[in-house]
């Protein structure tokens, strides 16, 4: 715990040390480090079955790996529970829509902010003083920063499980944003969906990164080559549980190994222009 | 509640009214709204003066000189009518464009108009005029709203409103008369709107409005239809549409009631139901709209409901057909349209928004007699306005219990209307425009000794109500050399849900026959119900049993027609007909000469004994894409 515990711009914020995952006999993750900085864009890219998500839910608490250090603002946490990364300010999405089908929109984004709520039972039941501040504050804080930025104005009423599949994903970027969070876990958020939703949702996560607000630090697991060399500051490559490399754009692009990992694939490599 | 009474003199200027209306409501009443982030939030009087005075004043430290075109862009919102009213207050000229303007059209009306500043709302509307500055040299400052998005831009032209307003407040610091002078500067005869029409043949024409054709316009409208005060209305539809204008300037400034914007253009139905006007003015396709989401609603409603519904719909069109045919109600009818307006009618209003409305107007484009019964069956008061863009919007209306669903109704107060020989509809007003800017070729077909030729044919009816036939270039000589309206029977196919668009075709042929776009959703619902698969619009278009489908609302319009004018083929196009891809107008009118042109292979196909005809062809997004689309299109016969 040497390091400062809120991190300047270009410092490190999250941290991979020797990070080992098996399940049984099979090494998901073998030894990996990654390291990212505050303020960036890092995406993990690597063919299906490389780890992405494993590294992914070992980030977030969902997975337990059984070797290795995880610093997150120079803290272990390691036996951290994915709640209590959460509170920290980890926030995800889920390649597979994860969100409440059978409630509204604004009430899985309200979910979402649930965590920073300090209402107890009995106080939240009266609303008043502190609650009522704290009610009237989430309110104008999700209205005003997360369903303006998403322009998802005309569906905040509706049911989740009745939208198509784009506004779904936006939907659970919206959620993920109501924690308030430091580092944004972005699984496959472009899978799916068409052309004109890519065009949002890339233009989505570039604001949220970069607009004074937010200034999100986010890691991206995406198989869009096109929009991850065209937003990321970083490119990690995985593949079988091992990094190839952890570079920029140009330089992973130019990387031999990748070429031959991954890249070389023409077909992995399309991209939707 | 009171009808305000405005004083109309050649003196008067939109401006000045405005003026008037701030010093007379100040602080105690709310002029507009705008719901944001969820919640509906008020602008006093006092509010929009203070706004409109400080853009003013910071336009004119930009350089705003009397004169000047102001090119305004974005959805509706205050911020857009504050530009608005502070380009005019200064002596300018607004110039508003529609928001899905192509880049060209974009770049065409500034370049014709010769703007000088730019007001759009965010990064989209800044893009695009950027694009365009170095093409546009007279162009010299960009004016942004929303910051979202803006944060890469550092342009020196580029200044957000809030800067330009700060500007303001200084120059008002200093000189704290010049506002009100800037005012009283201008005439009742100055510029204050040149608008472009939309076209549906050419490059669009710039019409010049006059502060008192505006103002007259909006004096005879409410002399017809009194407003009060304490209304609502709910401003959502493009300011660059006259109607709109006319709504939310000419009449809302000299009644002064709230106007009402909603959170963004998809919420506008769902706010229009909070805020229940009492007064709304849209094209025929909102109604339509309105009207395909019933029969869907009913389509998959219960039972019992569907029931109720029907019974309350015949109660309707039997009471509204009498009070058409101007005969008495029987007490039996009106107890049973008593109870067809508890159990259904009021209901139904309140989901549509419709439930204090008083006047409900349509015009702009024709509207289908069945989409008219339908309304005034279900209680609303449906009215048709008739006029141009070059007449300042409206010349005709239907009175209050003198409605008849195929006439435009009479000519307001101040207005004169005539048939020439030829049968073409004319009109003269002192809201009569003065002239298409910079083309004075053009000017002179429009106009002559006061008279503006509408280029509509027509005729009066014996009670003097107008009917309007058609576009006179759009009438069709039917097989037996009968003269025939295309647009009557696209109205009447366009009453079934299913059928979103229409395209009649057969002058001077031998047969009619017709291009029918289908609506996405409901034929999709439709098709998901009957398990149809499909993955696509070109595709679900070309299903068998589509077809079917749209032979039987076809052969439903073909019923009450004469052999020649029946329909007896038609094809389902693989896409709907859009503004974008020039096949309508920005007013969602069709472009006959265009489509004709561009779909010859179809119409060809259509008069020999193919069966099917093959596609090649690009379609145009909005932002500028192609895609090529190559498809075989079925022809099929209905059976007359």
């Amino acid at each position: 715990m040497t390091q400062a515990a809120n991190p300047n711009e270009g410092e490190t914020i999250l941290k991979l040390e020797n990070v080992h995952m098996y399940f049984g006999r099979v090494a998901a993750l073998a030894g990996v480090d990654m390291e990212v900085k505050k303020g960036e864009i890092h995406s993990i890219i690597g063919p299906n079955g490389a780890g992405k998500t494993v590294m992914m839910n070992c980030i977030n608490g969902l997975y337990r790996p059984q070797r290795g250090n995880i610093y997150f603002k120079g803290d272990r946490i390691n036996h951290l529970k994915p709640y209590a990364r959460a509170k920290l300010g980890i926030s995800r999405t889920f390649q597979k829509i994860e969100l409440f089908g059978g409630m509204t929109v604004l009430d899985n984004i309200r979910l979402g902010r649930h965590i920073h709520l300090k209402t107890g039972i009995v106080s939240g039941s009266i609303y008043v003083g502190k609650t009522r501040n704290e009610e009237l504050q989430a309110r104008k804080f999700i209205e005003e920063e997360i369903i303006d930025l998403l322009e998802i104005e005309s569906i905040r009423h509706k049911t989740v499980h009745m939208l198509p599949y784009g506004l779904q994903k936006r939907v659970e970027l919206g959620r993920a944003l109501a924690l308030n969070p430091e580092l944004l876990l972005l699984d496959e958020p472009l899978a799916g969906l068409n052309l004109e939703e890519v065009e949002d949702m890339a233009r989505f996560i570039l604001d949220i990164n970069e607009e004074e607000r937010w200034k999100v630090t986010c890691i991206l697991v995406e198989h869009d080559m096109g929009v991850v060399m065209d937003i990321s500051n970083q490119v990690f490559v995985l593949n079988f549980g091992n990094k190839i490399t952890d570079g920029t754009p140009t330089e992973v692009q130019n990387n031999p190994d990748v070429i031959k990992a991954y890249l070389g694939e023409e077909e992995l490599y399309a991209t939707r222009r | 509640m009171s009808q305000p009474q405005i004083e109309m003199t050649k003196d008067l200027t939109i401006p000045k009214l405005f003026l008037q209306q701030c010093k007379k409501y100040g602080k105690n009443k709310v002029a507009m709204r705008e719901k944001e982030f969820g919640i509906w939030i008020p602008f006093t009087w006092h509010d929009y003066y203070e706004n409109v005075k400080h853009l003013c004043l910071g336009m004119v430290s930009l350089g705003l000189k009397r004169g000047d075109k102001v090119a305004m862009i974005g959805d509706n919102r205050p911020e857009g009518l504050w530009a608005e009213m502070a380009a005019l207050c200064g002596g300018g000229v607004g110039v508003w464009l529609f928001q899905d303007c192509m880049m060209d059209e974009v770049k065409y009306i500034i370049d014709h108009s010769d703007a000088k500043f730019f007001v759009g709302e965010t990064q989209e509307e800044v893009d695009k005029a950027l694009s365009i500055k170095d093409a546009c040299p007279k162009l010299e400052k960009i004016i942004w709203d929303d910051p979202k998005g803006m944060r890469h831009y550092h342009q020196d032209f580029l200044i957000s409103m809030e800067k330009v307003q700060e500007l303001g407040k200084e120059l008002d610091e200093k000189e704290p008369d010049l506002f009100e002078n800037l005012i009283h500067e201008g005439q009742g005869d100055d510029i204050c709107l040149l608008f472009y029409t939309s076209g549906t043949t050419a490059l669009p024409k710039g019409a010049l409005l006059s502060h008192w054709n505006m103002l007259t316009m909006g004096h005879n409208l409410m002399a017809v239809d009194p407003c009060y005060d304490s209304d609502d209305f709910v401003s959502y539809l493009p300011f660059a549409w006259i109607g709109e204008q006319m709504m939310s300037i000419s009449c809302g400034l000299q009644i002064g009631y709230t106007l009402n914007f909603p959170e963004e253009p998809d919420t506008a139905l769902e706010n229009l139901r909070e805020i229940g006007p009492h007064v709304m003015f849209a094209p025929p396709r909102l109604y339509e709209g309105m009207t395909r989401q019933v029969q869907v609603k009913y389509i998959d409603a219960t039972w019992i409901k569907r029931k109720i519904y029907e019974f309350a719909t015949k109660v309707g069109y039997k009471v509204a057909n009498l009070k058409f045919e101007k005969k008495p109600v029987s007490w039996n009818w009106r107890f049973l349209h008593f109870l067809a307006s508890v159990f259904m009618q009021k209901k139904l209003k309140d989901h549509l928004g419709m439930s204090r409305l008083r006047h409900a107007y349509t015009g702009g484009a024709a509207m289908g007699p069945d989409h008219f019964r339908f309304f005034h069956a279900l209680g609303v008061n449906l009215k048709q306005i008739y006029g141009q863009t070059e007449i300042a919007g409206i010349s005709i209306v239907h009175r209050d219990g003198d409605v008849k669903f195929d006439t435009v109704g009479t000519p307001i107060p101040e207005t004169e209307v005539a048939i020439t020989e030829e049968g073409e509809i004319i009109s003269k007003s002192p809201s009569v425009f003065l002239g298409y800017y910079k083309n004075e070729e053009a000017t002179e077909k429009t106009l002559a000794d006061g008279w503006l030729y509408s280029g509509d044919r027509g005729f009066i009816d014996e009670d003097g109500h107008l009917v309007v036939f058609d576009r006179s270039k759009d009438v069709m000589t039917l097989s037996d050399g009968r003269p025939f309206s295309p647009q009557y029977l696209e109205t009447r196919l366009k009453f079934s849900p299913f059928i979103r668009e229409a395209w009649v075709i057969g002058d001077n042929r031998p047969f009619v026959t017709a291009v029918m776009c289908i609506d996405y959703s409901v034929v999709g619902k439709w098709a998901d119900e009957k398990k149809l698969n499909y993955t696509s619009y070109p595709e679900l278009s070309q299903k068998a049993e589509v077809y079917d489908l749209v032979q039987k609302q076809i052969e439903e319009a073909n019923r009450d027609l004469p052999t020649p004018a029946k329909i007896h083929k038609f094809v389902n196009l693989y896409k709907v007909f859009d503004a974008d891809d020039e096949e309508l107008t920005r007013t969602s009118k069709l472009r006959r000469a265009f489509v004709e042109n561009r779909y010859k292979d179809i119409v060809n196909a259509l008069y020999t004994d193919d069966e099917a005809v093959h596609m090649d062809t690009t379609i145009t997004y909005e932002d500028g894409r192609e895609q090529r689309i190559k498809t075989d299109l079925r022809i099929q016969k209905t059976i007359l």
